[in-house]
């Protein structure tokens, strides 16, 4: 048995190591470390609730607009305030910008290079890429001889520089790379039209946002934007932009996962990268005023039994601490969440202490249970509880690629359940444009609800975010936070084992899993990666015993 | 003018080719040549130069993707490199940003574990004294750094950036964060995070924000392509160029607040008017940045236009200074500005040390050769 490090796990947001015990070329084991710790909830304790939105934003610059979200549909909850329609409806089309953007940009920039050799791309034949491009779509997107063969000039003169940059000491040629040189093509070509793509999503959230990353139009009872709102021709720069990049997903993205969902059917159907065989969903986007329906749905789903989904209950959502650089022993519901950091650093071999505590993330458990979440998490409670639109489209895509249900729990599945995501969101944003068009017709102009800080009280935000189920619990005493916990999509899936040592998502993921090269961890960043790890906003947490931190020492 | 060309010279001489044909890729966006001799003519006047830098500056913009770029990611959320990855729309700018060369991002490279790691060490030594090393996120000071740790070797976050500001060309801190620790800095400071400045003891050249827009680090590149050293900075380390003015004194909803028409709540009439958000804690008058002026997202919008106030997020503690941050804070408490300091005061004493400032750091020099001594004059690298 060998151990390998990786670390940094790059191409993700924040700090990240992986450990796996090798034997011949499988995975026996693994371990996932969270190298960074901010104390996000001691600073905000003692502030005004108002501002939390604003401060848990920072947890994470990439699904920026998430955890803004979150923060203020917990106040909200403690607040007992709803916004109006207007502001629902507004927050929904930011949010629609934040998906789109934030998976076509993890699928190609930061997943991408995982399924795809760009090296390959050089040997390929641009006429027969045009021709597998349209073997998958009618009309795919920005394609022709001539586009493709200046993209091979492009990486050409990059290679010949000889100054790589960001693709330098990558595993091009790696025998885990399956794709031929022309899908290799295909799909670098987008890789590039998904830069600007991705600006222009992040204009959108600018609309009604203000900015991207990092949006200002949020407040506890609403929304600020109402000017924006009102200004036919802002609503027009929205629908343009949206309109594009649908185009980009029905033309790039779905046919581009197609192509590699093909390539790749083989590790789908032997399951590889499957994980826990939990699934943990909360419902986001809210298609009624009282969040009866929402869009992305709500669920449990355990091992594997998509015969019987389960319905969440909230008083099952625990962490605990075990294996975490945190002190105590119980499993905590949130709003009773404690953290103490105790750091007993790595081993003398330089290894972590896998035995012991060995991360800065906690480990979320429902119902005892570790659980993924995420879009195929979502997916998963969608199809089992026979929601239609979910449904229809993943009948759709098994149909094309003609494989079984079964090859959704692995690494693939995890890809094309975010892929078809982006498609449900993007097609359904329109709705909510119209719908807030007409509801200013009707002459309901509102965009906020009046309300003021209670004295005390509690209140949670439960919502679905692109990374998976996001949870902010806050705890209000004398009109400023006392307590604050959220627990985070990246939370769920990095966990590291519990007290009966049952291994997190990412862990248990890359059990089995056959490496062509060792020294190329290439099948590890794959599946880590396909999970869409996030990790600054995994670790933020700290409760009360804040003064005492600057006290510990290193171990 | 001598000296710019005197140091354009050496600089091309010492640096690696450019990585792209800058008119080709151009005009492979579609930016015309006009196109480029007009952003030129903008960009001179926005770095404060004499109209005759402009061909100065276009020239110097052919040179950006020479530069050999060393990014570190610490105590941060990678939402700097989100907006620095989607500056704006195909412009010059963004052309820049594009093609700039990026020897070690985390958040971009293809490579992992070893191989990063191997990436970063054979920059620094192939481009020794010669990268500009770009820094996003705060040092946590606190356990003895061990709040981050990076690397198979588990190296902490302090003794990396250390390593690498070393032998870097200059450093530049890109966002709140390197520039000032934003908010993991903010009270009790868990971690006792700190800027890079600060925690290294070093000078850098600070493009603070939470996000920054992304021009305001084109044209510091820019600047030190021009004359090899770091812009003129006001006390803070804020190039002069992109954080000599005050939010308030641009913002379009000024006329308001001379007129004393305010938003009183969200969503109310004058909110419906776009009037001055001063009311609803709008931080616009304690603020140095450009945001009036360039927007974000291709001058799509900034908080102001969405309604919303600003929250000062280019100052210093900002979190703490100017918290709560949905109420006015002209009778609170402002560190360095007394008790009860109105609005204008705020902004007189405020100048006033961006005057000094710029004074101290006016000709720091950093440009240096591989292995040279540390320049004498200036203070800028200690």
């Amino acid at each position: 048995m060998s151990r390998i490090i990786v670390d940094p796990i790059t191409r993700i947001e924040g700090h990240l190591r992986i450990e796996a015990e090798v034997e011949g070329n499988t995975i026996k084991d693994a371990w996932s470390t969270i190298t960074l710790w901010r104390g996000f909830e001691t600073i905000l304790k003692g502030r005004d609730p108002r501002d939390a939105g604003l401060i848990t934003q920072r947890f994470c610059g990439v699904c920026t607009y998430s955890h803004y979200e979150a923060s203020i549909l917990a106040c909200e909850d403690a607040f007992g305030v709803r916004p109006p329609k207007n502001a629902r409806l507004i927050r929904n089309l930011i949010k629609a910008s934040q998906y789109i953007t934030d998976h076509i940009m993890h699928f190609y920039h930061l997943h991408g290079l995982d399924w795809v050799d760009i090296v390959s791309a050089l040997s390929a034949n641009p006429r027969k890429a045009v021709e597998l491009a349209k073997s998958v779509c009618d009309n795919p997107y920005n394609c022709s001889e001539t586009h493709y063969k200046s993209v091979q000039a492009r990486i050409t003169k990059f290679v010949e520089s000889g100054r790589l940059g960001p693709f330098a000491n990558a595993y091009w040629g790696n025998p885990s790379y399956k794709l031929s040189p022309e899908a290799n093509l295909v799909i670098t070509s987008h890789y590039l039209d998904a830069l600007a793509v991705s600006k222009l999503g992040a204009q959108m959230m600018a609309v009604f946002g203000g900015k991207n990353p990092h949006p200002q139009t949020l407040v506890v009872g609403g929304v600020t934007s109402v000017m924006d709102m009102l200004d036919p021709q802002r609503l027009g720069e929205y629908k343009f932009r949206l309109n594009e990049m649908k185009k980009f997903v029905d033309t790039a993205y779905i046919p581009d996962v197609l192509i590699a969902g093909a390539a790749y059917a083989d590790e789908g159907l032997k399951g590889v990268g499957r994980g826990v065989g939990n699934y943990l969903a909360y419902g986001g986007f809210p298609l009624d005023d009282g969040w009866t329906k929402t869009l992305l749905p709500k669920g449990v789903i355990q091992n594997l039994d998509i015969a019987n989904p389960m319905e969440l209950n909230e008083e099952k959502i625990t962490e605990e601490v075990t294996h975490s650089w945190y002190k105590g022993d119980e499993a905590l519901h949130p709003y009773n969440g404690k953290t103490e950091p105790e750091y007993t650093g790595f081993g003398e071999d330089g290894h972590i202490k896998g035995d012991e505590k060995y991360t800065w993330s906690k480990a979320p458990r429902y119902d005892g249970l570790p659980h993924e979440v995420g879009p195929l998490a979502r997916f998963v409670v969608g199809f089992a509880q026979g929601d239609e639109k979910i449904t229809e489209l993943v009948n759709f895509t098994l149909k094309t690629t003609g494989l079984p249900a079964t090859v959704l729990f692995s690494t693939l599945g995890r890809t094309a359940a975010r892929a078809l995501e982006t498609k449900l969101v993007a097609d359904y944003a329109e709705n909510w444009l119209n719908e807030l068009v007409d509801n200013i017709k009707s002459g309901d102009t509102r965009t906020w609800t009046r309300c003021k800080v209670p004295k005390n009280g509690k209140g949670r935000g439960l919502t679905a975010v692109p990374r998976g189920a996001l949870g902010h619990w806050i705890n209000i005493e004398n009109k400023v936070i006392s307590n604050y916990q959220a627990i985070v999509p990246s939370t769920w899936n990095v966990s590291p084992r519990d007290k009966s040592e049952n291994r997190g998502p990412y862990e248990e993921s890359l059990i089995g899993t056959k490496m062509a090269n060792v020294n190329q961890p290439l099948e590890i960043l794959r599946t880590i990666h396909s999970f869409d790890p996030c990790m600054a906003c995994a670790v933020h947490i700290i409760d009360t015993k804040t003064k005492e931190i600057k006290k510990f020492k290193v171990a | 003018m001598e000296y710019c060309e005197a140091t354009m010279d050496r600089m091309e001489r010492e640096l690696p080719e450019p990585k792209f044909d800058l008119r080709q890729t151009l005009k492979d966006y579609g930016v015309s040549r006009r196109d480029f001799i007009k952003w030129s003519s903008v960009m001179t006047t926005a770095l404060m130069l004499p109209k005759a830098f402009s061909p100065m500056v276009a020239r110097a913009a052919e040179n950006f993707s020479r530069l050999p770029v060393i990014w570190l990611h610490l105590a941060e959320c990678t939402g700097c490199s989100e907006a620095f990855l989607r500056n704006s729309y195909p412009n010059v700018d963004d052309i820049l940003l594009e093609t700039i060369s990026l020897e070690y991002h985390e958040t971009v490279m293809a490579a992992a574990g070893y191989q990063a790691e191997e990436n970063l060490h054979n920059a620094m030594d192939t481009f020794d004294g010669r990268y500009i090393c770009v820094v996003e996120g705060a040092i946590p000071m606190g356990m003895d750094g061990k709040f981050l740790t990076l690397g198979p070797q588990g190296k902490t976050g302090y003794e990396v950036t250390k390593e690498v500001t070393k032998r870097a060309a200059a450093t530049i801190c890109i966002g709140s964060c390197s520039s000032f620790g934003n908010v993991q800095a903010a009270s009790p400071n868990p971690t006792n995070a700190k800027g890079v400045g600060d925690a290294l003891g070093i000078s850098t050249v600070n493009i603070p924000g939470c996000p920054p827009n992304g021009v305001n680090f084109t044209g510091t590149v820019l600047y030190y392509l021009l004359f090899g050293a770091l812009p003129p900075t006001d006390g803070l380390g804020r190039p002069i160029w992109a954080y000599g003015m005050k939010i308030h004194d641009n913002c379009e909803r000024r006329a308001h607040y001379d007129a004393g028409e305010f938003v009183e709540e969200w969503g109310d009439e004058g909110a419906i008017k776009g009037w001055c958000l001063y009311k609803m804690g709008c931080k616009g008058p304690y603020t140095y940045s450009n945001c009036p002026k360039l927007r974000f997202n291709d001058r799509m919008s900034w908080p102001i236009m969405a309604g919303h106030g600003c929250m000062g997020c280019t100052e210093p503690d900002f979190w703490d200074a100017m918290a709560p941050l949905e109420k006015p804070i002209a009778d609170k408490h402002i560190p360095g500005f007394g008790i009860e300091s109105t609005v204008d005061r705020v902004g007189a004493i405020a100048t006033g040390v961006a005057a000094i400032g710029l004074a101290a750091h006016a000709g720091a020099t950093v440009w240096r050769k591989s292995g040279e001594e540390e320049p004498k004059k200036g203070k800028a690298k200690k």
